[in-house]
């Protein structure tokens, strides 16, 4: 493992840059954390904490000099590996029918990332099982574009809402990075851990001036993601999680959620794993050129599930209890996981601060509802 | 490693593009239900030797109309090899009313076939119970046509359709060659009679406890709705059949047809890739649970 002062650590973005990849990430924007184009060093929210809450969300400064001293903002890595919206097709019309126009080539830059979390890391890999389902069913498997450069840090500053410890997603890192970093404050020392993940990263990790580091560090490094594991209070008991939910479709506590719930899907928006999507076909003013778009969708909407007579899913207790199933049951059943990593978003950015680690725990604290 | 997902995407853009199809024929089949048969436009939709559509019974594809938008239809004609492509729907919303409205030369976007099918084969040998209601009778027909192709493998076939007036009725030219045949057991119920209907009146579970059949060597199909079904499943049963033995068509709102876009979940199940034909037995726990 290697020790990368704070004063060197520009240089790990100016490598990426020259070595052709795009460079994204945190930045303090506007009150919050943004996931952006990073050019240099002081791009970084320097400085910064945030305070997390259910329905609570503060970026503020914090007196020290941390690079990535919070835990996550509301936006995840998903809005550039999932585009929230994307064209997949344009036509024109022809005298009896259409033809489909030949794609303009779009430019598909290569991308790191940098201050990715472990939580993070699992929920892109779990995003990813849900491309490669879908892509097996063409016969056609996907030819895996440039992997995006992925710079993990070990979160040191879990917020009041993570819950990674239940879903064993973090707080450290394990894989799917090119380099890890932990980020160590002391008196008179600000530097970083790394740690190569894959050739590329050990390749680019040994052109930024670093040292060994000594074994009193590397236990400092462990120590703090440690100190970030035993702070985490809130929990998720998964034991049968899946058996739970799927006995208890007619639990009082769907009622009682639905409440509360606005039906907004912001918990949807900023999920990292949520992938439901839309299929929008557009014509233009002429009438003459059609697209097909794939957009972001959310279960909470009314239209999701509908069908020619009305929709499914009209109450919102069916569509809390359909998200939260999925999210923590179905979703063990359609891809080997769970759709959850414990990041605490939706906790954070649901308005009224609906928590589904409260919402589980109602359910298996109380006695199982009688068949129907 | 963490692969780049809009490669994964490229992928998903493929298979949510259309290929061209050209209306052959047009038919109405009652006053909302029509049916149309295609073929693929030169030079697209993998136009070779064989210039028809392969698929499996019960599957389906997205019919797409230029401009309009993009829906779910089950496959209606004849699996065999070398056949045009036939879709039987009704229309009631933007886009079937759209298409209802093209005619013979028009061309449409078709993707698919996608979806898993009635077990046919499964009901080699064994008594075949097919049971629709109203157009449900669309996803069964392409059975019918396999039976009819090889009717020596099958036991007893009847069929038992239910409709809610008789000019609803849909594939009645058809109803009537099946019924000559004598090839199989036809038995025709309607909600609510007309001044010509001789025929019986009230739901099709009727005749589940008069038809003569091996039970315990017998395969059931049904396609209409949920209420519908429910009460056959119930009526086989207690007929003796296994909810193993008994298949459905199930039905939620489908945007990309591979699983993909999420929005036809029932459940663990993609409607659109583990289904949309399920055994009873696979989805027991859920069926008829409201809004799920």
């Amino acid at each position: 493992m290697k020790i990368i002062e704070r004063s060197n650590f520009g240089r790990l973005i100016e490598l990426l840059k020259e070595a052709g990849y795009e460079v994204y990430g945190p930045r303090a924007l506007d009150g919050g954390l943004v996931y952006d184009h990073i050019e240099k060093d002081s791009d970084l929210p320097e400085g910064y904490k945030d305070q997390q809450g259910k329905g609570l969300y503060r970026l503020e400064k914090s007196g020290d000099p941390y690079l990535f001293g919070f835990a996550v903002g509301s936006q995840s890595w998903k809005k550039f590996l999932h585009p929230a919206e994307q064209r997949l097709w344009k036509a024109k019309k022809t005298g009896n029918g259409f033809t489909l126009l030949d794609p303009e080539p779009e430019p598909r830059p290569r991308m790191a990332f940098i201050g990715v979390r472990a939580c993070e890391i699992s929920a892109m890999t779990i995003q990813q099982k849900v491309y490669e389902q879908a892509a097996a069913l063409s016969g056609n498997p996907a030819t895996p574009d440039a992997p995006p450069f992925i710079v993990a840090v070990n979160c040191t500053h879990p917020s009041n809402n993570c819950f990674c410890t239940s879903m064993d997603t973090g707080p450290r890192v394990r894989s799917g990075f090119d380099i890890s970093l932990t980020e160590i404050l002391e008196d008179h020392s600000h530097y970083f851990i790394g740690e190569s993940g894959s050739e590329r990263g050990a390749d680019l990790l040994a052109q930024i001036p670093s040292r060994q580091a000594t074994e009193a560090e590397i236990s400092r490094g462990k120590a703090a993601t440690d100190k970030a594991a035993q702070s985490i209070s809130r929990s998720l008991d998964t034991h049968g999680l899946k058996e739970l939910l799927y006995q208890n479709y007619n639990h009082p506590s769907w009622e009682a959620v639905a409440d509360r719930c606005l039906s907004c899907g912001n918990c949807t928006m900023v999920c990292p794993t949520c992938f439901c999507s839309s299929v929008e076909d557009t014509i233009d003013v002429t009438g003459q050129y059609a697209e097909r778009w794939n957009k972001w969708d959310s279960c909470f909407s009314i239209d999701f599930s509908y069908i020619h007579g009305g929709p499914v899913r009209n109450s919102v207790k069916s569509r809390y209890r359909q998200w939260m199933t999925h999210k923590l049951a179905t979703w063990i059943d359609q891809f080997g996981t769970s759709g959850c990593v414990g990041c605490g978003r939706c906790i954070t950015w649901c308005p009224v601060g609906i928590d589904i680690t409260e919402e589980a725990s109602t359910i298996r604290n109380s006695p199982k509802t009688q068949e129907p | 490693m963490i692969h780049n997902n809009l490669a994964g995407q490229g992928v998903v853009s493929d298979l949510m593009k259309p290929s061209l199809f050209r209306i052959e024929s047009w038919k109405r089949e009652s006053p909302d239900v029509f049916t149309m048969s295609f073929l693929p436009k030169d030079g697209m939709g993998g136009v070779g030797e064989n210039p028809g559509f392969t698929f499996l019974p019960g599957q389906f594809n997205m019919i797409y109309i230029f401009g309009l938008g993009e829906v779910p239809i089950s496959i209606s004609g004849d699996p065999a090899p070398g056949l045009p492509l036939i879709h039987t729907t009704r229309s009631v919303g933007a886009v079937t009313q759209g298409m209802s409205l093209l005619r013979p030369g028009a061309e449409v976007g078709v993707r698919g076939p996608f979806g898993n099918h009635w077990p046919v084969e499964r009901a080699w040998d064994k008594d075949l119970i097919l049971v629709a209601g109203g157009i449900g009778l669309a996803p069964l027909r392409p059975v019918i046509y396999s039976v009819l192709n090889s009717r020596n493998k099958f036991g007893k076939v009847i069929l038992l359709i239910g409709s809610k007036t008789p000019s609803e009725m849909v594939f009645r030219g058809e109803l009537r060659d099946w019924d000559r045949s004598k090839l199989m057991e036809i038995h025709l119920t309607v909600d609510r009679g007309s001044k010509s209907w001789r025929g019986s009146l009230g739901v099709v579970t009727k005749f589940v406890p008069a038809i003569s059949f091996e039970p315990e060597n017998a395969l059931a199909m049904i396609c209409g709705p949920e209420v519908m079904m429910h009460f056959t499943i119930d009526a086989l049963k207690k007929r003796g059949m296994q909810p193993e033995d008994i298949y459905v068509s199930m039905e939620r709102n489908m945007k990309c047809a591979v699983g993909y876009y999420g929005h036809c979940q029932y459940g663990p199940h993609f409607i659109c890739k583990n289904g949309p034909i399920f055994p009873y037995s696979e989805i027991e726990g859920i069926f008829r649970e409201p809004e799920v």
